[in-house]
């Protein structure tokens, strides 16, 4: 049925190698700082790597990123299908409301999870009007589980989603024909095509799972970024020394990636004829079920909390009791900066990945795997070294300190290096997505590289990269390490604003940030992904 | 910034400037011209509690500060990367652990000796590289309705109790937690609590990772008490209103439980605006800005006879200045490896 071939491979052009080199050059900075100082400051006291005390989080931090990527393949990869391919109601509300769990930053939206949720939480009095009157209490694996796979499932929901969307109807349409029942269809057909999009998407959520301190933190589940952090001014070689092997782990996760998705075929078929829309029939409630216990899961119930904490903050400002420690002024410039900030480095993001994805998707070559592996891996580190090592590199260079010291370009190189992983995988399964008889067609008609790639790439790969880019859109606008040391003096963005009014408990404040923010994503989300890939 | 806007109001108006909000608490005196004088902070205070010092600052003397924001571990790290290149000239930490690792890197210069003797000998360095400029106290938050008062602990020794078992919530990565803990090691020993702090484990006590948290939780019934600083209870319990149901409980007098915790000012060593830093620290020392944190932030002021909130527990226990301070970063090594050991961190 598949009528997708191997790709042929073919020479990629110097030009495009030498880009694809020096791309990676630039996101292996902080890999190179972790190299360099664990050969300057050795690994701690001897014995402490390997100890009980820092395995046990390494242990504990692999077995945390196999589950929550598991599971997040498994749902995020169901919601695209069912948001994609079939006639599910409120399709268009869905699509907007589901990749906007990525938005939360870790830090306030486990706390708002645990605020809603927890026993003595928001939720409470509605469980109990059902008859649940005892809710299990969100901490350890299961609770860093559960709030991860809820905040990391667009990963793989979105890319999916975009491929999916892509493909032409015709192919199930011949497949049911035939006879396939519709979960044969979605076996052999759907699955096949999406296979590179939810490999990497996987691939995604394994890494931030390994990567993130905020969920981990607040759930009480000890894992390997607990130690790096503990260590870093108790111990700071083991603190780099961990890091290390937190790269050197994604790197070969990253590899082991790429070779298995050498192995899928292409599905170089894009579709301009319409998607087949599958009827759910009387699956149809139960389907809307799914999707909408995931939107209150994910989304509705740490708005709630925000909303919550929000609203009581601005009625006691309006009653007078209490006003708010920050001014509408000041929330209007972070917001300004953080819609900004975040559009340039996804825009910038994925024009720097695609020359990446082209060596890997169209030519195969092992220059643009290394380079891949490169950007993908440094997904893995926490944001706080990227902006450590950043600040540590600008300040040695003298060239650079002195033409960009404290400006906003060295802000958005340092988001581009700690998102850009994030395009990758989207712009890698769009690029395989271009037939190659389209280039061959234009190349006969006498189109140069340059008008190729407008005339007869972009717009078969549009929709996809709109999605690539709304992820590092979704991830920048909620980053805080980098916000906070890489920007320049006194420039805030609403996440560097909710952190400073969470730390010391002004809720209120953070809740109202927090809820622009959200709110604010909801609108991008749509003016940059949604609404483009409904019109194509 | 502010500096450069004050002006600009002034030139258009034709009027003096003067502040609003929280900081004209602090000055309410007209806006000096900015001049030339420049000042970089770098904060472990939050921007809620720390940003109406700095523009009455600006106001009043005209120095142009600008600030990076962050946890106060995390732009010890940041500063220790940046080494002599900083640019930060006042490091503002909410906890002495940042200062001691700091100043074992060699990181720190001296603050000058007639800004230094605005507070008492034991809340500051005796070599003058930091100066305490607030205090936090180390309480017992709990839950109203599951504690009675007969249950509240005249010590954290008691903890370790069988009544206790399940119920008690311990910050153990928190900053101020391992400093309290370092402290606690050099009055007691470290025998004692080891054995104390592997008792707490037995008895079920359960890791959080920061002050809000238990706080939080405290107020919610999820746990019935947990070891904090004293001045988030007072923020949560503005916030959410009547829903929130703790309090504070303050150990006994002497208890090690109840010690005070500085907030600590500190010139970098590669500072090359030395006398805008003194004149900062000497401003958070001054009277205005002691009593804004008195009554506003609820902190414990240090300096020029303020007196705290009546709404806080009275001070006459421990205060971590008075020990040895200077070897906290050191020490801090030694109480992450206990804490670690000890097995609480997957509770």
């Amino acid at each position: 049925m598949i009528t997708a071939t191997r790709r042929r491979r073919s020479t990629a052009p110097p030009a495009l190698r030498l880009a694809g080199v020096a791309l990676a050059f630039l996101f292996a900075f902080p890999g190179v700082y972790l190299v360099y100082r664990a050969l300057r400051d050795g690994t701690g006291p001897d014995g402490l790597l390997w100890s009980a005390r820092t395995l046990g989080p390494l242990w504990r931090s692999l077995r945390l990123a196999v589950s929550v990527s598991a599971c997040a393949l498994v749902l995020g990869t169901g919601l695209a299908w069912l948001t994609a391919r079939t006639d599910l109601p409120l399709r268009r509300l869905w699509r907007v409301l589901l990749p906007l769990p990525l938005v939360y930053p870790t830090f306030v939206g486990a706390a708002a999870f645990i605020r809603t949720l927890n026993p003595g939480g928001l939720a409470n009095d509605l469980l109990a009007y059902i008859g649940i009157t005892t809710v299990p209490e969100l901490r350890g694996f299961f609770g860093a589980w559960l709030v991860l796979l809820l905040m990391t499932y667009p990963y793989v929901y979105l890319p999916v989603a975009a491929r999916l969307r892509q493909l032409p109807g015709s192919l199930e349409e011949s497949a049911r024909m035939l006879g396939d029942s519709a979960f044969a269809v979605f076996r052999r057909i759907c699955l096949p095509h999406a296979g590179t999009a939810i490999g990497a998407g996987t691939l995604l959520v394994f890494l931030y799972t390994l990567s993130d301190f905020g969920a981990v933190q607040l759930m009480r589940y000890d894992t390997l970024t607990r130690a790096i952090a503990t260590n870093h001014l108790a111990n700071p070689p083991v603190a780099l020394a961990l890091s290390l092997m937190l790269l050197v782990l994604a790197a070969a996760v990253v590899l082991a990636e790429r070779w298995f998705s050498r192995r899928l075929p292409d599905g170089a078929r894009s579709g301009s004829n319409r998607p087949l829309d599958y009827r759910l029939g009387r699956w149809r409630p139960a389907a809307v079920a799914a999707v909408g216990l995931t939107v209150f899961a994910s989304v509705a119930a740490p708005f709630i909390a925000l909303v919550d904490w929000a609203q009581r903050g601005v009625l006691r400002s309006v009653t007078g009791e209490r006003a708010l420690a920050v001014d509408y002024g000041s929330i209007a410039d972070a917001t300004f900066n953080t819609v900004w900030v975040s559009v340039v480095a996804a825009a910038i993001s994925v024009a720097a990945v695609l020359p990446i994805a082209m060596l890997v998707g169209r030519h195969r070559s092992r220059t643009g795997s290394l380079a891949h592996a490169v950007v993908i891996s440094t997904f893995a580190l926490p944001g706080l070294l990227i902006a450590l090592s950043m600040r540590f590199w600008v300040l040695r260079t003298d060239m650079v300190l002195e033409l960009l010291g404290d400006t906003t370009v060295l802000l958005i190189f340092a988001y581009i290096v700690r998102f850009g992983s994030l395009a990758m995988g989207i712009s890698v399964v769009a690029v395989r997505s271009v037939p190659d008889r389209l280039h061959d067609s234009a190349r006969l008609l006498g189109a140069g590289p340059v008008r190729r790639f407008f005339t007869v790439d972009m717009p078969v790969m549009g929709p996809a990269l709109g999605a690539a880019g709304g992820l590092v859109l979704l991830s920048v606008m909620k980053e805080l390490p980098i916000s906070l040391f890489v920007s320049p003096l006194d420039f805030s963005t609403l996440t560097t604003r909710i952190f400073g009014s969470f730390e010391d408990a002004f809720i209120a404040e953070a809740g109202l940030m927090s809820v622009i923010l959200v709110v604010l994503s909801f609108a991008l989300t749509w003016f940059f992904v949604v609404r483009r890939q409904d019109h194509t | 910034m502010l500096a450069t806007s004050a002006a600009l109001i002034a030139s258009a108006c034709g009027s003096a400037r003067t502040l609003e909000g929280p900081a004209a608490a602090i000055y309410d005196g007209e806006c000096a011209d900015a001049g030339e004088r420049q000042l970089t902070v770098y904060s472990g205070r939050t921007e809620n509690l720390i940003q109406p010092v700095l523009d009455a600052f600006e106001c009043e003397t005209g120095v142009d500060v600008a600030v990076r924001w962050g946890a106060s571990t995390d732009l010890a790290l940041l500063l220790a990367e940046e080494g002599d290149r900083t640019s930060a000239d006042v490091f503002l930490s909410r906890s002495p652990g940042p200062v001691g690792f700091l100043e074992n890197k060699g990181l720190l210069g001296t603050v000058d000796a007639g800004v230094a003797d605005l507070v008492d000998g034991e809340n500051r360095s005796g070599s003058r590289t930091w100066v305490g400029f607030t205090g936090r106290k180390r309480v017992l938050v709990y839950n109203l309705d599951n504690v009675a008062d007969s249950d509240l602990p005249a010590s954290v020794f008691d903890l370790t109790d069988e009544r206790y078992r399940g119920r008690v919530a311990i910050p153990a990565t928190n900053g101020s937690f391992v400093d309290w803990f370092t402290v606690f090691r050099h009055q007691h020993g470290d025998d004692a609590v080891t054995h104390w702090l592997d008792g707490m484990v037995a008895n079920d006590a359960r890791y959080y990772p920061n002050n809000r948290s238990i706080v939080e939780a405290a107020g919610r019934g999820e746990i019935d008490m947990g070891l904090v600083n004293h001045y988030y209870q007072y923020q949560v319990a503005e916030a959410i209103g009547d829903g929130h149901r703790a309090a504070n409980w303050d150990f006994a007098g002497s208890d090690i439980g109840s010690l005070l915790i500085i907030t600590a000012a500190t010139v970098t060593a590669a500072s090359e605006h030395t006398a805008a830093a003194n004149e900062f620290i000497a401003y958070l020392l001054s009277a205005p800005v002691q009593q804004y944190f008195s009554s506003e932030t609820l902190e414990y002021p240090l300096a020029a006879g303020v007196a705290p909130a009546d709404v806080l527990p009275s001070l006459g226990g421990p205060e971590v200045g008075s020990l040895d301070f200077d070897s906290l970063g050191e020490g801090f090594a030694r109480s992450t490896e206990i804490i670690e050991a000890s097995g609480i961190l997957n509770e």
